[in-house]
């Protein structure tokens, strides 16, 4: 997995509660045996018109965001269908975090597991985000892993929250199942106890 | 006296192999459900890292997300999903794992082949690649969607690293009036707390209601339990459970069978326990539901108006604004009696006997209006003998529908089976979302009696006007 340490980056505004997988990445998309190219599906419907063309209004089309790493969603961002292609198509894309004020169980696991960091931010902060988004599209914002450390245009700081674990995974960009096949033991012997009961 | 717990927190305890302060907790994973589209990645990773998978024996695999339903031969499916058939096939092969393919008698929708067969059990901890996987909690199984990464992880280690979720109960209370099914009950719930109500929690579905209703029945209402964003919705076992179990191929059988049921018996919620948030709906004041929007949370009373444009706060609003424009409807305006196109009655939420005999109580001896299209896709194929051996397939033919192989097929339209822009479908699945049944395609979801009702009289249709 990528690490995660720190960014700078402006912030692409995606002002919609409820942003579902489906949206993220139409199932039309889901057939590949891997995971590259499917920044190609990103946002597929909203990123384009009905005969295909790039829709000039959608945030990722506009050259001030070409290159932008953090996304900044509504409410529940990720919900509905558990597909993993949709932290991928977001990070084929070039996202590496996202902004909301909450974010549906699944994806926020899946997001963590590919070096896609999901800050979670009180409604407050959320709105002045969406307002200097509109104010100075080009202002960048700083995220800083390690101090769990937002800084924001305007030099103020906003803290957010995430587990060690998550944490340190990203922090060091390592991969969660060897946590588990370290557990080989355990797991076995927890096997061989449910076999005398 | 030890503290009274609920059944997740009995689920939870039971399966923990290792807990430790700075990293979640394992959990062990007694059945992991496979199928096609969001297992290949995982494979690969397992050939990288020169794993095996650890228990072949507690993975079943299956196709439904990409295979064609007009025939059972997958020659109709285009070259990506082949290739990707493909795989699964190779993947099962290579890693020793049981596969319902094709030509498989048992082959369905992985949520619905689980129960039918037997290994879906109450009490074991289920996962698969599927957000659906919450359905198999009606069995009082701890049962939820994963990643694709965490399907690795379950492949090669048989756990999985879980945090604890909160607790839930969703009380249904009273008797369901006529012509009111499981499928309005949980469009009720989600309605009334959001899309995103459940998140953090689990589910636990109790009340008389719940208790009266079948395991089908008792599949639909879990099935959606991650429609409230929810990690699983579970109801206790109880006799319901285990006539249904009883004699399915991998239930336990004999002596074995006798001492799971007395384990079974232990897994209810004890009396006292206590859960972290709780509603109640009282069913008897329910009508049947449909939505209007593009999530599941935009439902109302078939005979209610579609919701003003100010309701609820700014994003809401907007949100609200955002949907009628893509469904072409206008707030303030009653939905039943809209014109509809296609009426779909398939998918994991409805598609097993129960809702195909519910559909063919209407559909009997009636014709589809003038330019439906109806489909009806039995969700496994020994649902679909069951129902040829009932006539159900010449009912729904000689109503001029369309009848089907098994698969998910338009409910996330991967497999051909989908919407022309700008249509109109009442279905029976489980998600509305922009173009979830082909790119700008409208779903109104419902009950199969509602389904069946919009498909003869061509409209969004009250099904008790026809019952």
């Amino acid at each position: 997995m990528k690490s995660f340490t720190k960014i700078t980056s402006k912030i692409i505004p995606l002002p919609h509660i409820d942003v579902d997988t489906d949206q993220i990445i139409p199932a039309r998309y889901l057939k590949v045996i891997n995971k590259d190219g499917l920044a190609e599906g990103l946002f597929d419907s909203w990123r384009r018109l009905p005969d295909g063309s790039p829709n000039p209004d959608f945030p990722l089309n506009q050259d001030e965001y070409q290159g932008a790493q953090i996304l900044l969603a509504g409410d529940n961002f990720g919900c509905g269908s558990s597909r993993e292609h949709a932290p991928w198509a977001l990070t084929g894309w070039g996202i590496r975090a996202i902004i909301s004020t909450s974010f549906a169980d699944i994806f926020r696991n899946n997001a963590l597991k590919n070096g896609l960091l999901p800050i979670v931010v009180s409604e407050s902060t959320q709105t002045s985000l969406f307002d200097l988004t509109e104010e100075s599209p080009s202002a960048t914002t700083d995220i800083d892993l390690a101090s769990q450390t937002l800084s924001l245009p305007d030099g103020s700081s906003v803290s957010f929250e995430i587990d060690s674990f998550s944490k340190t995974c990203l922090l060091e960009g390592i991969d969660q199942l060897g946590y588990l096949l370290k557990h080989d033991e355990q797991i076995a012997a927890f096997e061989e106890s449910r076999l005398k009961v | 006296m030890t503290n009274p717990k609920t059944l997740y927190e009995k689920l939870w305890e039971s399966h923990i192999v290792a807990e430790s302060d700075d990293a979640p907790s394992i959990l062990y994973i007694d059945l992991h459900l496979v199928h096609e589209v969001t297992s290949p990645q995982a494979f690969s990773g397992l050939r990288e890292k020169g794993l095996k998978v650890r228990c072949p024996e507690r993975t079943i695999a299956t196709m439904d997300h990409s295979t064609p339903t007009i025939s059972l031969s997958l020659d109709s499916a285009d070259d990506m999903a082949i290739a990707q058939l493909e795989q699964i096939t190779k993947n099962c092969a290579d890693f020793g794992i049981t596969l319902y393919d094709a030509e498989s008698d048992g082959r369905g929708i992985v949520h619905v082949i689980g129960p039918e067969q037997g290994f879906t059990q109450p009490g074991k901890t289920i996962v698969c690649g599927d957000s659906h996987t919450s359905t198999h909690g009606a069995f009082g199984a701890l049962a939820f969607g994963i990643g694709t990464s965490e399907v690795e992880h379950v492949l090669a280690s048989q756990s999985l690293l879980q945090t604890k979720s909160k607790t839930y109960e969703v009380k249904f209370e009273g008797e369901l009036p006529f012509g009111v099914t499981a499928k309005d009950m949980i469009l009720a719930l989600i309605a009334k707390i959001g899309i995103g109500g459940g998140t953090g929690h689990v589910f636990e579905f109790t009340g008389d209601a719940i208790k009266a209703l079948d395991m089908d029945g008792r599949m639909t209402v879990c099935n959606m339990a991650i429609e409230a964003g929810a990690r699983a919705g579970m109801i206790a076992p109880d006799e319901t459970t285990f006539a249904y179990l009883k004699g399915r191929p991998h239930a336990p059988k004999g002596d074995a069978w006798d001492a799971a049921v007395a384990n079974w018996r232990q897994l209810p919620s004890d009396e006292g326990a206590v859960y972290d948030k709780s509603v109640t709906i009282d069913v008897s004041a329910l009508t049947p539901m449909v939505t209007y929007g593009t999530n599941p949370e935009m439902g109302i009373p078939i005979n209610e108006r579609i919701p003003s444009l100010n309701t609820g706060d700014a994003a809401e609003q907007s949100a609200l604004s955002k949907a009628l424009k893509y469904m072409d409807l206008s707030a303030d305006e009653p939905l039943k009696g809209h014109p509809v196109d296609v009426v779909f009655i398939g998918s994991c939420t409805n598609s097993r006997m129960s809702d195909l005999r519910a559909a063919a109580s209407i559909l009997k001896g009636r014709k589809v209006a003038d330019g439906m299209r109806l489909l009806v896709v039995p969700g496994s194929e020994t649902i679909r003998h069951q129902a040829e051996a009932e006539g159900i397939d010449k009912i729904v033919r000689d109503a001029g529908g369309e009848w089907r192989f098994a698969g998910c097929s338009m409910c996330l339209a991967m497999n051909g089976d989908e919407l022309e822009p700008g249509q109109y479908a009442v279905s029976t699945s489980n998600r509305n979302f922009e173009g979830r049944q082909g790119k700008g395609g409208r779903t109104i979801l419902a009950s199969p009696l509602t389904a069946a009702a919009s498909a003869i009289t061509g409209k969004v249709t009250d099904p008790r006007e026809l019952m």
